[in-house]
């Protein structure tokens, strides 16, 4: 039996050799390649569920590769908040494996299909390698393994989608390099790469402009990967026309990735003092995500195409997540509520695009007019969105609601009112873009007419993962309202300094 | 077609310029792979060697490079790096010392009983982990080559 302190770096170097395996097999048998890359999703999940068991019984893995000390070698560090977020991710990526089964064989040439399953497992192994990683240039080689990957698999499914994936490959080109000039700057000054060696110099320097300059370069990059609102104008496109699968595994993991890099950035190299003393920066991260907020439900009204409103509900969801981060300075609940919106808005998420991929898989409906009386058609798919979007507007006891709950409960007890009151008026903006479509898919059964598709069900691999999802979304909140996660959330706050009001 | 045959007809000196080249262009990247103990030099000899058949391309035209490295081959010799590098390399690490050795660490291979462990460390990373990095990185960029020129061929049959 292998010790579980190897397990952070076979969560990688595994999903690597599978990703050049597929390519392999991928000669000998084209159906293969699913399956290999099933099995090994599968294997990572299962490891990572060990590694948060270690963690939260033994405490923090700290894995020097190739035994090289810290300072000088790579070391990859896996506390409460890597395990956490590891989970998700892989757990979201098992889902949009089994997801893509049928939906790339429809949509995706027979050519392609091997280099496919070799990409999305690279992008897979991108993702484990950012989540696990405890050095800052390493946390970079990994941030564009999953995002070149990422650019190919949007691109895979031409059309305008070659125009998305350009989009998106600039942005993310100035997103990585900002992070670089990032990294350049602090090791400048401080002559280490590792994360938590930096944390430890870097005190004595706060004061320096090069640092602070480092810390904006680090915030945009990494904002501009999470497509944090005034810098996400790559989003929408790149969600709307990728494959189904890619659009579910890049909305839900690769959002939280980035989204984990930028509060590992923020919390564990720089600390709160820094951004509390020398880069008051958390105001301005709560009053800008608070615009998204309601600027991403608004532009979600104003679609028609389902894909599309629901990545602009994405843009309103990371401000939801980049809100707790600004109110995590000035409560006792630190970053727990962020924390929960990153799973919570996986769930949501990830289920509401494996609905609407669904749709355009049978009968090619991008259009959310056209889709009238589809609850009689599609049931489960159906079900699974409307259990999903009542879960997105906050009906207790999804896990929408928690969220909400708890930003409202950090808002009060940091004395920022006017924050609920941008919840509430987000939220009255959800209702609307969902109800719209509930409305049309449930009420208006007989006014369709002509127009009304007959379509059936989608196959049995497209709506299962999609109904789990929007199951777990009302059980997910039923666990967070009985409190069972909260050591494990009290341990991530009190790993990153956060819980205490000073 | 005709043109390329026009071409290669012409093209006498660069033809026997490319046969006298092509040998020593692969023993100095072999050399840049493996000939220098210690780190470094994969992903130099791996260009090199890339280099070396880009310009029997160049030379006698697409269709002898193809005959010479089949397109197929590009895909095998990425993994083959890969394994290489990641499996060989980093992976029986930990098998060796059944967990206790950590993944990239060379002195867990039982040569180092013999030869000790630094030096294992440079036999393992100059005559494995550096081929691994080189074929890889030949593959890629051989198989970056074929896709332009499949991208012209396409352009001129259209023509």
């Amino acid at each position: 039996m292998l010790p579980i302190e190897q397990f952070p770096v076979l969560v990688v170097a595994i999903s690597l050799l599978s990703a050049l395996t597929i390519l392999l097999a991928g000669w000998i048998n084209k159906k293969s390649c699913f399956f290999i890359s099933l099995a090994t999703i599968t294997f990572q999940f299962i490891l990572s569920i060990f590694i948060l068991h270690h963690v939260l019984t033994v405490g923090t893995i700290h894995y020097w590769l190739g035994g090289w000390r810290p300072p000088w070698g790579i070391e990859y560090v896996v506390d409460a908040l890597n395990a956490y977020v590891l989970i998700i991710i892989l757990f979201l990526s098992l889902l949009a494996a089994i997801y893509s089964k049928r939906s790339v064989e429809h949509e995706i040439d027979e050519k392609k299909l091997v280099t496919f399953y070799t990409l999305f497992q690279l992008l897979v192994t991108g993702l484990a390698g950012v989540v696990v990683t405890g050095d800052l240039f390493n946390m970079y080689v990994l941030l564009e393994v999953c995002s070149l990957a990422a650019y190919a698999l949007i691109a895979v499914a031409g059309g305008r989608a070659l125009k998305a994936s350009y989009n998106y490959l600039v942005m993310g080109a100035i997103g990585v390099c900002f992070y670089l000039l990032g990294i350049a700057f602090l090791y400048s000054v401080t002559g280490t790469l590792n994360m938590g060696d930096m944390r430890l110099l870097l005190p004595a320097l706060y004061g320096n402009k090069g640092v602070q300059l480092a810390f904006v370069f680090m915030f945009i990059g990494l904002g501009i990967k999470a497509a944090f609102f005034p810098l996400h104008t790559w989003q929408p496109d790149a969600y709307t026309y990728a494959p189904s699968a890619i659009t579910v595994i890049i909305s839900t993991a690769m959002a939280k990735a980035s989204i984990y890099a930028l509060i590992r950035i923020i919390f564990s190299v720089f600390t709160v003092d820094f951004i509390t003393l020398f880069a008051p920066i958390a105001d301005i991260i709560s009053w800008v995500a608070a615009i998204a907020m309601i600027f991403g439900s608004i532009l979600a009204i104003a679609q028609f195409n389902l894909k599309r409103m629901l990545a602009y509900s994405s843009i309103a969801n990371i401000g939801y997540i980049m809100l707790g981060v600004g109110l995590s300075t000035s409560t006792t609940l630190g970053l727990t509520p962020a924390l929960m919106h990153i799973l919570n808005h996986a769930l949501m998420k990830g289920c509401l695009f494996m609905a609407a991929c669904g749709f355009i898989y049978k009968a090619d409906l991008r259009d959310i007019r056209d889709l009238v009386g589809l609850a009689r058609r599609m049931p489960y798919t159906c079900f699974a969105f409307l259990l999903a979007a009542l879960s997105m507007i906050g009906f207790p006891p999804s896990v929408g609601f928690v969220t909400k709950l708890y930003l409202i409960f950090a808002a009060l007890d940091a004395g920022k009112y006017i924050f609920i009151a941008v919840i509430f008026f987000s939220t009255l903006l959800m209702i609307v873009y969902f109800w719209h479509v509930i409305e049309i898919m449930y009420i208006r059964v007989e006014e369709g007419g002509e127009k009304e598709i007959s379509v059936t069900e989608v196959p049995r691999s497209m709506f299962i993962p999609g109904l789990v999802l929007a199951f777990l979304c009302f059980i997910v909140g039923i666990i967070w309202l009985i409190g069972t996660p909260m050591p494990l959330m009290d341990a991530i706050n009190s790993g990153l300094g956060l819980g205490v009001v000073p | 077609m005709s043109t390329e045959k026009r071409i290669q007809e012409r093209d006498v000196v660069i033809q026997t310029i490319a046969k006298l080249m092509i040998p020593f262009i692969q023993l100095y990247g072999l050399y840049v792979m493996v000939g220098t103990e210690g780190a470094g030099g994969g992903f130099q000899g791996g260009t090199v060697l890339a280099a070396s058949f880009i310009l029997l391309v160049v030379a006698f035209g697409v269709d002898k490079g193809r005959m010479k490295m089949p397109e197929g081959w590009n895909a095998v010799f990425k993994s083959l790096g890969l394994y290489l590098y990641a499996g060989v390399g980093g992976l029986l690490c930990i098998i060796f010392s059944l967990g206790k050795a950590e993944y990239l660490n060379y002195c867990a291979i039982p040569l180092a009983k013999i030869i000790g462990g630094p030096a294992t460390r440079g036999f393992w990373v100059g005559n494995i982990v550096e081929v691994g990095i080189g074929v890889t990185v030949m593959a890629a960029f051989v198989s970056i080559f074929y896709d332009l020129v499949r991208k012209e061929e396409k352009k001129e049959a259209k023509e």
